[in-house]
């Protein structure tokens, strides 16, 4: 957060014009980014992935603002998205039905809605506390209303969900939404909207009250601030965005099942956001787009991709609890000393070790797992380009043999590279 | 009533079980002041390295070998994850816990895949031990009951009676006292957290052949284990057992009796509509009570916490 309060103070110093150029340079970056996204790449299939990826940043923003920002843990913030997305289901069904006059694009409004009341009403006992209360209570509320969605079939459909028609509405500037292309569009603008938003909150005296409340509830509380309706308020906020979140899954995906609503969802959310780091704003966005990136190429080659990603999520809270954005932000002191140069040889001499370390790692994890579940008359595996019999012990042999040769190359190099990072961290004359 | 009566044993043998899983971690927590997510996966690994024992060398070997397993595992977790994370604070070591169980269940299923194991109880106890007019009540039951009273009473005679046990309290509340007495306290934690894990084990191991062992039994039981201790009151051992044979019997009860909602509110004086299915109110009028049976732990849970935000026997701030 240094990074925040170091704005903080300048802001302070000295009179700035509305909108900094400097601080609105990287949101009008992105808004041309996404706008030229669907030009470079126009396949259905890439478009689907934009949009769960949009979805899926706005979700872990939202998830951010409890965790990152707030100090708070939650196990069941698949709840608020899910309510909101399965809301927004039957407003669907209301204008197709009903002939209730409500444009698409205007749906996550309503969807952020719902999200809002729900926190607000969840909220209202489970935010008295931080900490491993707060998780616990969200844990139990996410169970709870998981296991009504198969209770209560006339709102939650049931097993096969509810499901819809995005393009029965009105026209909104001649669009019905029925191609994904529209559709890509519609979601990015809210992407934008809602980011901004957010980024906006996080720099409102409540968000920075939330900060304060987060490092230290007693501080905050003697300096007159209620902690408890600092993190109710966080709390619904946070619940507005879910809602939006699942109001633009309601548009994509037409159909909302118990999926959405589970823990196996809350969780993912909780190692997206993680992954990306919970200390800087962008960081459940860069979370976002790696984990999709992930799941989606992992999962088309490999069947343990789960596993892989459980090793990295354990990992990263051992070793970075920073984050994929921490370990950038690392390196920025170096890179204000005009030292990263420094980093440069080091890193690529570590760079094939490395690689040749994992790979062997993944290699081993693939030779064993096929070894132990591939059905009788398929011994045969592929593996990196090569084919090879995988109940042979030689090629378990051979992966070990290299893994344990790059462990040593590793081991041998890593004190240069602490050397040359403890050089690049060091300035003049201190 | 021969039928109330079951359902009690019933319900007994459901709630120890719980007690077994709740009281390692009750411990664990007031021990590092933070819950271990991982616990209940901890108990899936008995199960399933009893089971892989047991198609070895039998039953009895696996229930003495896979909890000591365990608890090492339990043990080296404590010693080069937690310790390592517990500088970051709480709430990444709550995340790692979480992790760790899904890295665990992940792990599960790379070895013994996504069906369920051929886990059976050991011949010698296939029988019926006692019947109650017509029902049969099997010995592993009893040999269940009997396991988890004995895993109790040990536990609770070690912690009061003894003087690890006192060492081990003490730790608890004055952990930098203990330690400039010359007590090890951090080898007391870890040996805490792998006798914590060991205890799952067992609760594991025992109930594999009766609630069956697949990889999503962690998940299945460990939001109710999360959910008994935060009744109970989080750090009380006698507020685990009590929230634990409550929670028991609330299922088992809400499971066997074939109550109506709408039996309910007709008794209230309303009446049932002609067209139930096309009402809006149609699931309040067909909900049944072992429909509701799974989410009245967390319902409990809900209107303790609001009454009683430290649980029923609770003392500790959180």
């Amino acid at each position: 957060m240094s990074e925040q309060n170091t704005s903080m103070a300048k802001s302070s110093a000295s009179a700035q014009p509305l909108v900094p150029i400097k601080s609105a340079l990287p949101w009008l970056a992105a808004i041309a980014f996404l706008l030229f996204l669907p030009v470079v790449f126009p396949s259905g299939a890439a478009l689907t992935i934009m949009n769960q990826m949009a979805m899926t940043i706005i979700f872990a923003l939202a998830y951010n603002m409890l965790l990152g920002q707030a100090g708070m843990l939650s196990f069941g913030h698949a709840v608020y998205m899910g309510l909101g997305g399965f809301f927004c289901m039957h407003l669907l069904n209301q204008v197709e039905y009903n002939e209730l006059y409500l444009p698409l694009p205007l749906l996550p409004v309503f969807g952020g809605l719902f999200g809002l009341f729900f926190a607000f009403l969840i909220g209202s006992f489970s935010t008295r506390r931080a900490g491993t209360v707060f998780a616990m209570i969200s844990l139990g509320v996410g169970e709870l209303i998981a296991a009504c969605s198969i209770i209560i079939v006339v709102f939650f459909g049931g097993e096969e969900g509810v499901s819809g028609d995005r393009t029965m509405g009105p026209e909104v500037f001649g669009f019905d939404f029925a191609s994904q292309q529209e559709v890509y569009y519609l979601t990015a603008i809210w992407l934008i909207l809602a980011a901004l938003g957010m980024y906006l909150f996080s720099r409102t005296p409540i968000g920075r009250i939330a900060n304060a409340v987060r490092d230290n509830e007693e501080r905050a509380e003697f300096l007159g601030y209620s902690q408890r309706n600092v993190r109710w308020i966080s709390f619904c906020a946070s619940g507005f965005f879910c809602g939006i979140a699942g109001a633009l899954f309601a548009i994509n995906f037409e159909i909302l099942t118990e999926e959405n609503l589970n823990l196996a969802t809350s969780g993912s959310i909780l190692l997206i956001t993680f992954l990306g780091g919970v200390g800087f704003f962008i960081g459940p966005v860069i979370g976002a787009v790696v984990f999709t990136l992930l799941q989606t190429v992992l999962s088309l080659y490999t069947e343990i991709w789960q596993l892989y990603l459980g090793i990295l999520f354990v990992l990263t809270v051992m070793f970075f609890p920073a984050g994929l954005t921490g370990l950038l932000a690392m390196h920025l002191r170096p890179w204000k000393l005009g030292k990263i140069g420094l980093l440069a040889n080091p890193y690529a001499k570590m760079l094939a070790p490395a690689l040749v370390l994992v790979g062997s790692g993944v290699a081993l994890m693939e030779i064993l797992f096929h070894a132990r579940h591939a059905s009788l008359g398929e011994e045969e595996m592929n593996l990196f380009g090569i084919t090879f019999n995988s109940q042979d012990w030689l090629p378990t042999i051979v992966v070990v043999a290299i893994g344990a040769g790059a462990f040593y190359l590793v081991r041998l190099l890593a004190p240069q590279v602490k050397e040359a990072w403890d050089m690049a961290n060091h300035a003049e004359g201190q | 009533m021969s039928l109330f009566i079951v359902n009690i044993l019933d319900g007994l043998v459901t709630g120890l079980l719980l007690f077994m899983l709740c009281s390692g971690l009750t411990l664990i927590f007031s021990m590092m002041g933070v819950l271990n997510f991982a616990h209940a996966s901890f108990y899936m690994l008995g199960a399933y390295f009893g089971y892989q024992i047991s198609t070895y060398v039998g039953f009895w070997p696996g229930l003495i070998l896979a909890p000591i397993i365990v608890g090492f595992i339990g043990a080296a977790v404590e010693r080069y994850g937690l310790r390592r994370v517990h500088k970051f604070g709480h709430v990444p070591e709550l995340i790692f816990t979480f992790g760790l169980a899904l890295l665990i269940e992940e792990v599960v299923q790379y070895f013994w895949g996504k069906s369920q194991m051929a886990f059976e109880a050991p011949g010698v106890l296939k029988f019926a031990a006692f019947s109650i007019a017509g029902n049969a009540f099997p010995a592993y039951k009893v040999f269940m009951i009997f396991i988890a009273m004995g895993v109790f009473l040990v536990l609770l005679y070690i912690l009061t009676k003894t003087r690890i046990g006192m060492i081990i309290q003490a730790a608890l509340s004055y952990p930098e006292t203990v330690q400039n007495l010359g007590h090890n306290v951090p080898m007391i934690f870890m040996g805490v957290f792998g006798v914590g894990t060991a205890m799952a084990a067992i609760a594991g191991v025992i109930a594999g052949p009766v609630l069956g062992t697949f990889p999503g039994m962690a998940v299945l039981l460990g939001s109710i284990v999360f959910v008994t201790i935060v009744i109970g009151g989080l750090g009380s051992l006698w507020g685990a057992l009590v929230a634990s044979l409550l929670i028991g019997w609330l299922q088992t009860f809400a499971a066997a009796y074939n109550l109506r909602m709408a039996d309910l509110l007709v008794a209230i004086g309303l009446t049932e509509p002609v067209d139930v299915a096309q009402s809006m109110l149609s699931d309040l009028w067909t909900l049944t009570l072992p429909q509701v049976g799974p989410i009245l732990p967390y319902l409990l849970m809900i209107i303790v916490l609001v009454i009683r935000p430290n649980g029923l026997l609770g003392k500790r701030e959180t």
